[in-house]
């Protein structure tokens, strides 16, 4: 482990006892960040992809019916093993959430200032005119005009734009070293989402902060992380450079997501590829590979044996799947692959 | 705002003159004849007319209405018929701060229990303390007052002799002493209250700490009683607020259990005694007060939601 590693989460399990048994949300997933890196984590719907970043930063309140097992450390303190005081010290000045509905996100009864200088006072000690300007100056560097003025506003009184980008300076605040966002975007127009992202990717590169996003979105990870991690009902299938995700999925799923996403090359009445069936119920799930029953390319083994994930890639960065039959790699298909060249770009 | 603020104002006073013309014709719905009841049995049927006509019971109805609400503005709410005959007003104004201090006091004791329960009960959601507290509230719900009010007799005033039973000692006489002995009166009053209070507020709080606004003050690293104060409360006090509201205007009029076991002089037992002795003028002139109070409390209220949610304020043009 280097200085520079900010989250090393090892073998993490977050399960939920419900009605019909034990659900898996998270199922031995392990990743590591360093500062600066930007990490994409896509998957479906309850793909458990909201509750890893959750579990990451501690929130999942654990009890008779909910259990996390498996370590999580945000610059080198366990999370899981802390104290709630020593926790609530990380949240705030070590790792900050950003969520995904700003309309439900603030609270309504509270003035934009107040939402911000609250943290500041609480884990810098800043007295209340230090705060206020700090928080000035967060909402400047977030893109609110006139910054002094929307201090005293209500959250009802600023559009879902500028409310996430509130949201976003309240995660900002006391400098965390990690950033996790949760869907950010999903609940704005179309038309702020791009803007939303793009801010978030510049402050995490200008800042030096480890950035995990959590999106459905391919489009909106593609081009803006450095790595991609694809995940299906619980676990990791795939995670690599993004870049090599986007030109050269390795795992059935990856491509199945990729196909299902319209293109602008495509010729016009182009039908989309959807991947046919839904994620199992995390109840009672496949015994092999839980992807197995919609797999284009499955076998018998696969339906048996749950796939490692492995290192597969052939190139200096790292590129880990969990497939028996693994896609094979575009350089190495030569002709028979498809055109993969530059999609990336192009969805982002 | 102002222009809300005149608006629910209109509605005051339409509401005032219906509460009044009400209270006025209650007199024809009251039991007996109030000439029987002023001059007593044995009269002849020429005496009780003329007693009527002294009274002024005949003649036009709205005539007599707006005479009498023209007085009621003025401050003079007529006579008791019943000797020594007083003024209704003094009367009225002698049991008022009786019945409103024994209101507010036992409410204020509830809220100051109820809200730390609610809070302890909503934050430990389903844990052994919240069942515990939800079993208390229901028992103590479907104890009747006035069994609660001889407990805390039998056991405070009789058994430990720590408060006094039976006296009442004005605010202006000693204000401490005052205190003292509206104490159990007030716990009694108090008790009927806290078991709503805390289950209404209790209620609302759950919902609140499911919103997302909590998650992210909890992610922002914040204390959690000081979440609970600073960011659940406020927005889960609305039915709180508003059954606070129509208790206190409830409480003014109808403490008269309360009052009874501690033979205190409010309004409640001044309405039922006056009524029972057909003295119409004393009956109206205080159920007019009560019904006031009740009135501007609950557009007090109604005012306040503003306060508590801020989209409920008119945007500012």
């Amino acid at each position: 482990m280097s200085d520079q590693t900010v989250l090393e989460v090892e073998d993490v399990r977050t399960e939920f006892q419900t009605a019909r048994g034990v659900v898996r949300a998270v199922d031995g997933v392990s990743l590591s960040l360093r500062a600066g890196e930007t990490l994409g984590i896509v998957g479906e719907s309850g793909s458990g992809k909201s509750v890893l970043g959750r579990t990451i930063m501690g929130l999942i309140t654990t009890g008779h019916t909910t259990q996390v097992h498996g370590s999580v450390r945000i610059a080198g303190q366990d999370v899981h093993a802390s104290s709630p005081k020593e926790r609530r010290r990380l949240w705030g000045s070590e790792v900050a959430m950003v969520f995904q509905d700003p309309m439900t996100s603030l609270n309504p009864v509270k003035r934009v200032g107040t939402h911000i200088t609250e943290a500041l006072r609480l884990h810098l000690g800043l007295d209340k005119k230090a705060a206020a300007e700090r928080a000035i100056d967060l909402l400047r560097q977030v893109g609110i005009p006139e910054p002094a003025r929307r201090m005293s506003q209500f959250p009802h009184e600023l559009s879902g734009g500028m409310r996430q980008r509130v949201v976003i300076a309240m995660a900002l605040c006391c400098d965390p070293k990690l950033l996790i966002a949760d869907e950010p975007t999903t609940a704005l127009d179309v038309t702020v989402q791009k803007q939303i992202l793009d801010l978030l990717t510049s402050l995490a590169e200008s800042r030096q902060m480890a950035t995990i996003l959590i999106s459905h979105d391919l489009g909106a990870v593609a081009g803006r992380t450095d790595r991609v991690q694809v995940m299906y009902a619980g676990r990791v299938v795939e995670r690599s450079a993004t870049g090599e995700v986007f030109e050269g999925p390795r795992h059935p799923y990856t491509e199945g997501l990729l196909a299902s996403i319209p293109r602008l090359s495509d010729p016009p009445h182009t039908t989309l590829r959807a991947i046919v069936g839904s994620p199992p119920n995390m109840a009672n799930p496949p015994d092999g590979c839980r992807f197995a029953p919609r797999c284009p390319y499955v076998q018998d083994r696969c339906r048996t044996e749950q796939p490692e994930l492995l290192e597969i890639g052939v190139r200096r960065t790292s590129h880990v799947a969990a497939c028996h039959y693994p896609l094979p790699d575009v350089d190495t298909a030569g002709d028979a692959a498809p055109p993969r060249a530059a999609l990336a770009e192009e969805i982002s | 705002m102002s222009r809300r603020l005149v608006l629910r104002l209109g509605e005051l006073v339409a509401v005032l003159l219906l509460v009044s013309f009400g209270v006025f014709m209650m007199v024809s719905l009251m039991p007996g004849d109030p000439a029987v009841a002023v001059l007593g049995e044995g009269h002849t049927a020429e005496e009780y007319a003329a007693k009527r006509t002294e009274l002024g019971l005949d003649g036009n109805v709205f005539a007599r209405y707006v005479e009498w609400l023209g007085n009621a503005l003025t401050g003079d709410l007529g006579r008791s018929l019943v000797p020594p005959e007083n003024d209704v007003v003094g009367r009225v104004l002698a049991a008022l701060p009786v019945s409103v201090e024994l209101a507010t006091m036992g409410l204020l004791m509830a809220l100051l229990l109820a809200i730390p329960l609610a809070m302890w009960s909503a934050s430990h959601e389903g844990g052994l303390v919240d069942r515990a507290i939800g079993a208390s509230m229901f028992a103590i719900l479907s104890v009747p007052s006035f069994l609660g009010g001889l407990l805390l007799i039998a056991i405070f005033a009789n058994g430990l002799g720590w408060f006094p039973r039976a006296q009442w000692v004005r605010f202006g006489d000693s204000p401490l002493d005052n205190l003292y002995h509206a104490f159990l009166p007030a716990l009694t009053i108090a008790l009927m209250e806290l078991a709503l209070f805390t289950r209404v507020l209790r209620n609302d709080l759950l919902v609140t700490l499911h919103e997302d606004y909590i998650l992210a003050a909890r992610a922002k690293g914040m204390p959690p009683l000081r979440i609970l104060l600073r960011d659940a409360l406020r927005p889960s006090s609305f039915s709180l607020v508003t059954l606070l509201g129509i208790s206190l205007g409830r409480l003014i009029g109808s403490t008269v259990i309360v009052e009874y076991l501690f033979a205190l002089p409010g309004m409640g037992s001044l309405v039922i005694k006056s009524a029972n002795q057909g003295d119409f003028p004393m009956v109206q002139g205080a159920v007019l007060l009560i019904a006031a109070i009740y009135v501007v409390i609950n557009a007090g209220i109604d005012l306040s939601y503003g306060y508590l949610d801020p989209r409920t304020r008119r945007a500012h043009a």
